[in-house]
């Protein structure tokens, strides 16, 4: 059998995707390019990103100080090549963007404006409203349409990689429509496929960030870099999680506790409303333990109160954060404070890349949150994640351009033998198994409410273990799953389950790469160590799938260029 | 307050079905849930085999548009309360059904670029030469149809869209007006051919249902009406500046 063969196929079609895919069809206009997605692009996760996109664009800024807020906000183990790397290329991304059509919010003269956001010294995030995700989405997404040569597979799943001789060649996926397995042959892969945020209940992560293809990498052998580093955001709506964007404060709005008193001046007084995640974050919870939270429903909360700002600037501003109180809280927050309170958000662990996306494997790539370059270290500054999926997503785009143009075109042969014992896999193990007693809803429930006790804002010892024997059942349990819908076309309970094999192979992952850095930094707080421990930990954890065993976990220590650690705080 | 409310949804599975059916479920009533909530609570609880898309569930990503009690709806922000007495979810009217709630949108994609929703321009600046400027006043002659979500709410309701399926339809309209508005974009020459031989946009009789349906205030019903007029006039202005050349 003949597979179609692609010079870059590219996993994902949010930001990081569509931008790999469009730098690929600039590259090598004869070059052609594949983009599957298991949703439609639009629908990709990059659209609830709110808030907007860092780059030093305005006089008073340089790359530097974009530079040394990135790696302080870190806690020291990013990667600072990679970091200068990007702070010089995130305004030509973002001007780029704006040739595209990005409807980006402008000061009077006509230029791109900027906003202040938490831990930026200075007003560095370009902002389109608080709609800037789904902007820059649609705009990639539209402007990748007029380019014929980038071809797309919608709603199709990828189940795993092919590798042939240790190089990556491309695909195999489930067709959701049809519910038929295929094969995709390419020269170069790019994983594009976000967070996988899902792996906690209380999330502002939409229901497809699944953390794919972390999980795809991993089980091909490339290391996962800091799976320990889950960010917690300040502002989630107690009852759904849904994010009221960190630009509400950068707007001016106040966190206040349940005595009035805006809390964060006993935690980050230089900077306030505008400090980093995991610190404001910890200040909450800190709050609620002591009794200062307001008492709801879903438990303690956080008043995030912007009446101040006035009707005028809320609406030119905020007009989205306006929509979703009334329509998910039944609040105007013209007029009313916000309730808000800690919400898992964003991975800054993921598929260990080069500042080119290049993997471990040669012909596999990977960008944007479901990477992991070195960008974020241990604590990501807000706004900084949209610029990286456009710098990154570009690099990868090239780079792949590049591989493919001077590989060869992988052979059939093994494709043919490999589709047949993947589709078999699947065959076997959920559509014809008869024995299957667990509930895929129940495992994937306590899964997540799990993760969000015990691989929380704070942790312990204690818990992580818990944790990890914890996963050890629920993955015993799993491979007693049982699928009740048989059925090819469009089988979501099929995809679901697939998912969540995904999300418990990272959720062991994130919990002992956890366990194993016995230090406190950035957004990993161990309550047993409450201390950061530069001497032993000043490093990168790499966690390398071990089949059938526990991941191996090492200890990589970190590329300092201009800036030594020293104390964090704000 | 109801302890439960009564689900009727539409089912349908190519694989066994003649023709759709339905099936009623009893889902617990809770004050604060939305549509989208009671679909998830089936589908986790009481069957696993209803198929239906969503993701985001705040409003922006545009997945989970379906007909409530036949009304196309975001069921994410369409909320369990304002149907205490019982609610009907049917996949959205107008276009193919694949399975149960799951739609085959596959013609907008298609008919969103043939209208070219991108930048067009003779000369492009050098990135180096910064960014196009622009004033705020310019970006909101655009920006109410740069709000589309693509939830195909526009096209469930649309009259002309379920009549004649070659009518570009609301949405793609809509994205088509957002680049010929926008001060950075020379392009609306190239797009008014494909606007001018869409059937059925002299059908549209302004009855604004698209208007009404979306959720995202886009007004897709005012785009239509806004590209009779500048197709008409953009002709005949053609026509008199260009008698023997073609355009472009």
């Amino acid at each position: 059998m003949d597979f179609p063969l692609y010079d870059v196929l590219i996993v994902g079609g949010g930001g990081a995707g569509l931008r790999a895919a469009i730098a690929a069809a600039e590259t090598d206009p004869s070059l052609r390019i594949l983009v599957v997605s298991k949703v439609y692009p639009m629908r990709s996760h990059t659209v609830s990103a709110e808030g907007g996109a860092a780059a030093a664009l305005r006089p008073e800024d340089s790359w530097e100080k974009h530079a040394f807020d990135t790696v302080k906000g870190s806690d020291y183990i990013a990667d600072q090549f990679v970091v200068e790397t990007f702070v010089r290329e995130a305004p030509i991304e973002l001007i780029q963007l704006e040739h595209w059509g990005c409807p980006w919010s402008r000061d009077p003269d006509g230029k791109i404006s900027a906003r202040p956001f938490g831990g930026m010294t200075t007003w560095r995030t370009c902002f389109a409203a608080d709609k800037t995700g789904f902007h820059m989405l649609h705009t990639l997404f539209q402007t990748s349409l007029k380019y014929d040569q980038i071809e797309r597979l919608d709603e199709t799943f990828v189940t795993s990689l092919l590798v042939e001789d240790g190089r990556c060649v491309g695909i195999t996926a489930l067709n959701q429509r049809s519910g038929a397995m295929n094969a995709v042959r390419a020269k170069t892969v790019i994983l594009t496929t976000g967070g996988n945020g899902r792996v906690y209940a209380f999330s502002t992560n939409g229901q497809i960030c699944t953390g794919d293809g972390m999980a795809l990498a991993y089980r091909a052998g490339v290391p996962l870099k800091d799976m320990e580093m889950v960010q917690f955001h300040p502002t989630g709506l107690p009852s759904t999680g849904i994010l009221i964007t960190e630009a509400v404060r950068g707007e001016g709005g106040y966190l206040t506790n349940n005595k009035g008193e805006r809390f964060l001046k006993d935690y980050v007084p230089t900077k306030m409303e505008l400090g980093p995640r995991d610190i404001i974050s910890r200040a909450e919870i800190t709050e609620f333990e002591k009794g200062n939270g307001f008492e709801g429903e879903y438990g303690p909360y956080m008043h995030l109160d912007v009446r101040h700002l006035g009707e005028a600037t809320i609406d030119r501003k905020l007009p989205f954060m306006r929509e979703l109180g009334l329509d998910y809280v039944g609040i105007d927050i013209v007029h009313d404070p916000i309730p808000v309170r800690p919400v898992e958000h964003y991975m800054m662990g993921g598929i260990d890349a080069d500042i080119t996306g290049a993997t471990a494997m040669p012909g596999l790539y990977a960008a944007g949150e479901c990477a992991n370059v070195g960008l974020n270290g241990a604590n990501r500054l807000g706004s900084n994640s949209l610029s990286e999926c456009l710098v990154f997503g570009a690099a990868a785009g090239r780079a792949a351009s590049q591989f493919a143009r001077e590989a060869t075109a992988p052979t059939s042969n093994p494709v043919d033998s490999l589709l047949r014992d993947e589709t078999r896999r699947i065959e076997k193990r959920y559509l014809e198994a008869t024995d299957g007693t667990e509930k895929l809803s129940t495992i994937r429930g306590e899964m997540a409410r799990s993760m969000d006790e015990n691989v929380g804002v704070f942790r312990t010892g204690e818990g992580l273990k818990n944790q990890v024997a914890k996963i050890e059942k629920l993955r015993e349990s799993y491979t007693r799953l049982k699928i009740e819908d048989r059925s090819r076309v469009f089988n979501t309970e099929l995809t679901a389950a697939l998912e969540l094999d995904y999300m418990l192979e990272l959720a062991e992952v994130m919990t002992l790469s956890a366990l194993n850095r016995k230090e406190s930094r950035g957004a990993h707080a161990r309550r047993d160590h409450p201390e950061r421990d530069d001497v032993n930990y000043l490093a990168n954890t790499m966690a390398i799938h071990v089949p059938g065993g526990k991941p191996k976990l090492s200890l990589r220590p970190v590329r300092i260029t201009h800036w030594q650690p020293q104390a964090r705080t704000y | 307050m109801p302890e439960t409310v009564k689900v009727t949804v539409q089912r349908y599975n190519p694989e066994t079905d003649d023709r759709p059916r339905y099936q009623t479920y009893d889902v617990p009533y809770k004050d604060d849930w939305v549509v989208l909530d009671a679909i998830l609570y089936i589908k986790d609880h009481l069957d696993a085999t209803l198929s239906y898309r969503w993701s985001c569930r705040m409003g922006i990503c545009g997945s989970c548009g379906m007909n409530v009690d036949g009304y196309p709806k975001l069921t994410c922000s369409t909320h369990l309360r304002e149907y205490k007495k019982g609610l009907t979810i049917e996949p959205l009217s107008n276009f193919p059904v694949i399975r149960d709630l799951v739609v085959d949108i596959d013609d907008f994609m298609a008919k969103l670029k043939s209208v070219k929703p991108w930048i067009i321009r003779e000369l492009e600046q050098p990135l180096g030469a910064g960014e196009y400027l622009q004033s705020n006043n310019q970006i909101d002659h655009f920006r109410g149809f740069s709000q589309c979500i693509n939830c195909m709410l526009c096209y469930a309701a649309c009259p002309v869209y379920g009549m004649e399926n070659e009518f570009l339809g609301p949405a793609a309209i809509a994205l088509a007006r957002r680049y010929n508005l926008d001060s950075r974009d020379e392009g609306s020459d190239e797009r008014v051919n494909v606007l001018a031989a869409s059937e059925g946009i002299w059908e549209c009789s302004f009855v604004g249902e698209c208007s009404a349906a979306c959720p995202k205030g886009v007004d897709p019903a005012k785009a239509i009406q806004q590209t009779k007029f500048d197709t008409v006039n953009g002709f005949v202005l053609g026509a008199m500046l260009m008698p023997f050349g073609s355009r472009k």
